[in-house]
């Protein structure tokens, strides 16, 4: 109900590949998305799951593997035009402080999607409306508490109209009291249908909304599958241990 | 004559002052703000090229860059004017005839550019990389990125400097004096050295100094003010919007922190 996304499209990791020097933080990683549903990748930090969403998008590009959205690779594709048919929303929001809310929405709106200004305003109000901030248009970021600024940064790439999302622990940045209302925005995203990867350490997230939850050690999905599945009848020891660790 | 009321009337002789003050508010101010404000804006423009250049990533625009900053910022401003207003000349005269006035300007905007270069070049890159990444997340190019997002924040954290650096370019552009400006040319400083000269008296040099202070004394509280206000952020306009938090469609349980 946060928008009508009947334009999302399933997403295809295979086999990605990337170092960073020495390091290699992706070993071969797959992940099957199916259109509208909800992937949560969950694992130890320094896993590669952050790595992972950004080679998504490609604002890291990977050594080797590929990414397909509707069964196609985007590898090809130029990635500013890719980016803006994938949302994303980091952990530190990354909202532009030197514009108002207002204009941290419109500004993609008007300067890529060539929107008249009227129009721009228009989609990023109700936009804004439906995260619940539409009194706060005209503050800036920094006069607004974090769960608001990450709303306002859901919104922002939503306005978009994405066809995949992708949250990087967008609420581990958070005072707890915050993080209800921005899992509840994404809680909603997802059962509109919207194809989205959440990184997370919200257990109770992923087991609630996910579809699938995988599970990444060392540059891997060591397992993935329907979250009782991975919740109650894990089978990889280093799951079960991590498990027992935050749960 | 006691030395006491000679060093007075040498500095303090209110009738010599009244006499050059007319020249120095039409025509010293004039052109002393002409100087500094157009070499000021000129040498913004250039400078923000020049940090740009200087943090990219092709060394065949970072190195020229860097060699350009270390010259211009380590001569000394007297020598630079002087090589540019007589070395161009030649230049100048088959461009717009024998006015060296331009040349003055150009050869102070050489200057800050330098200076106004790095003072961007800093403040550009203070701003966070994740700032980039959230725009290039949204589908910008860099060149866009860098043009609506991480720019304009840049130079706004370093505004209190370039009005410093502006500060200096009203006290420099007295040294454009050696490039032998006529008359309706000349700027506070020499205006204010020509009266001293004529009557030996002081006075009207010490007028064009009061000028100056009176241009850069208000400028450094703006740059207070500039600084406090980057600090401590915009005074709180008044948020007369109500927080509509609780009409949101799910289960609003996060309180406002303003």
């Amino acid at each position: 109900m946060t928008t009508a996304t009947t334009t999302s499209v399933s997403l295809d990791v295979r086999g990605v590949h990337l170092a960073f020097g020495p390091n290699r933080v992706l070993r071969g990683v797959d992940l099957s998305v199916p259109r509208g549903a909800t992937a949560c990748v969950i694992g130890p930090s320094g896993s590669g799951k952050s790595t992972l969403l950004r080679t998504i998008n490609r604002l890291i590009e990977p050594d080797r593997g590929d990414v397909l959205l509707d069964g196609r690779s985007v590898l090809g594709d130029d990635p500013d035009a890719l980016r803006q048919r994938v949302g994303m929303v980091f952990q530190q929001f990354n909202l532009f402080p030197h514009m108002s809310v207002l204009r941290n929405v419109t500004l993609a709106l008007r300067r890529l999607r060539k929107l008249g200004a009227d129009e721009a305003e228009t989609v990023a109000r109700a936009q804004l409306e439906l995260v619940g901030l539409a009194g706060k248009a005209n503050s800036r970021p920094a006069q607004l508490s974090g769960g608001q600024q990450q709303r306002v940064a859901i919104a922002r790439a939503l306005a978009l109209r994405p066809e995949v999302m992708l949250f990087d622990e967008a609420t581990s940045a958070l005072d707890p009291e915050l993080v209800k209302g921005v899992l509840g925005v994404m809680a909603d995203l997802s059962a509109a249908g919207m194809t989205m990867v959440v990184v997370t350490h919200e257990m109770g997230f992923a087991r609630q909304v996910a579809d699938t939850v995988a599970f990444m050690d060392r540059g891997v999905v060591l397992e993935a599958g329907p979250p009782e599945a991975i919740f109650e009848r894990a089978e990889h020891p280093r799951l079960r241990r991590f498990l027992d660790q935050v749960l | 004559m006691d030395p006491l009321s000679t060093l007075w009337e040498t500095f303090f002789d209110w009738d010599a002052m009244r006499e050059a003050l007319p020249e120095m508010l039409t025509v010293g101010l004039p052109n002393t703000l002409i100087l500094a404000v157009s070499a000021a804006l000129l040498g913004s423009v250039l400078g923000l090229l020049l940090a740009v250049a200087g943090i990219s990533r092709s060394r065949w625009l970072r190195w020229p860059a860097r060699v350009y900053t270390d010259v211009f910022r380590g001569l000394p401003a007297a020598a630079t004017i002087l090589l540019i207003g007589v070395g161009l000349a030649p230049l100048g005269m088959q461009v717009w005839g024998p006015d060296p006035y331009p040349l003055g300007i150009l050869a102070l905007s050489l200057i800050a550019t330098a200076y106004i270069g790095e003072i961007f070049r800093s403040g550009i890159q203070s701003v966070e990389a994740a700032q980039l990444e959230g725009a290039r997340a949204l589908g910008f190019s860099w060149a866009d990125a860098m043009r609506l997002v991480i720019i304009p924040q840049g130079i706004r954290r370093v505004l209190p400097a370039w009005v410093n650096q502006l500060i200096a370019l009203i006290k420099d552009s007295s040294l454009v004096y050696f490039l032998g400006l006529v008359a309706s040319q000349r700027e506070l400083f020499r205006i204010g050295q020509d009266y001293a000269a004529t009557t030996g008296n002081e006075s009207a040099l010490l007028l064009a100094g009061l000028c100056y202070l009176a241009l850069t004394v208000p400028l450094t509280h703006v740059v207070n003010w500039i600084d406090r206000r980057l600090r401590n952020g915009r005074p709180a306009t008044a948020s007369t919007e109500e927080d509509d938090d609780d009409t949101a469609s799910y289960a609003a349980t996060e309180g406002d922190r303003r």
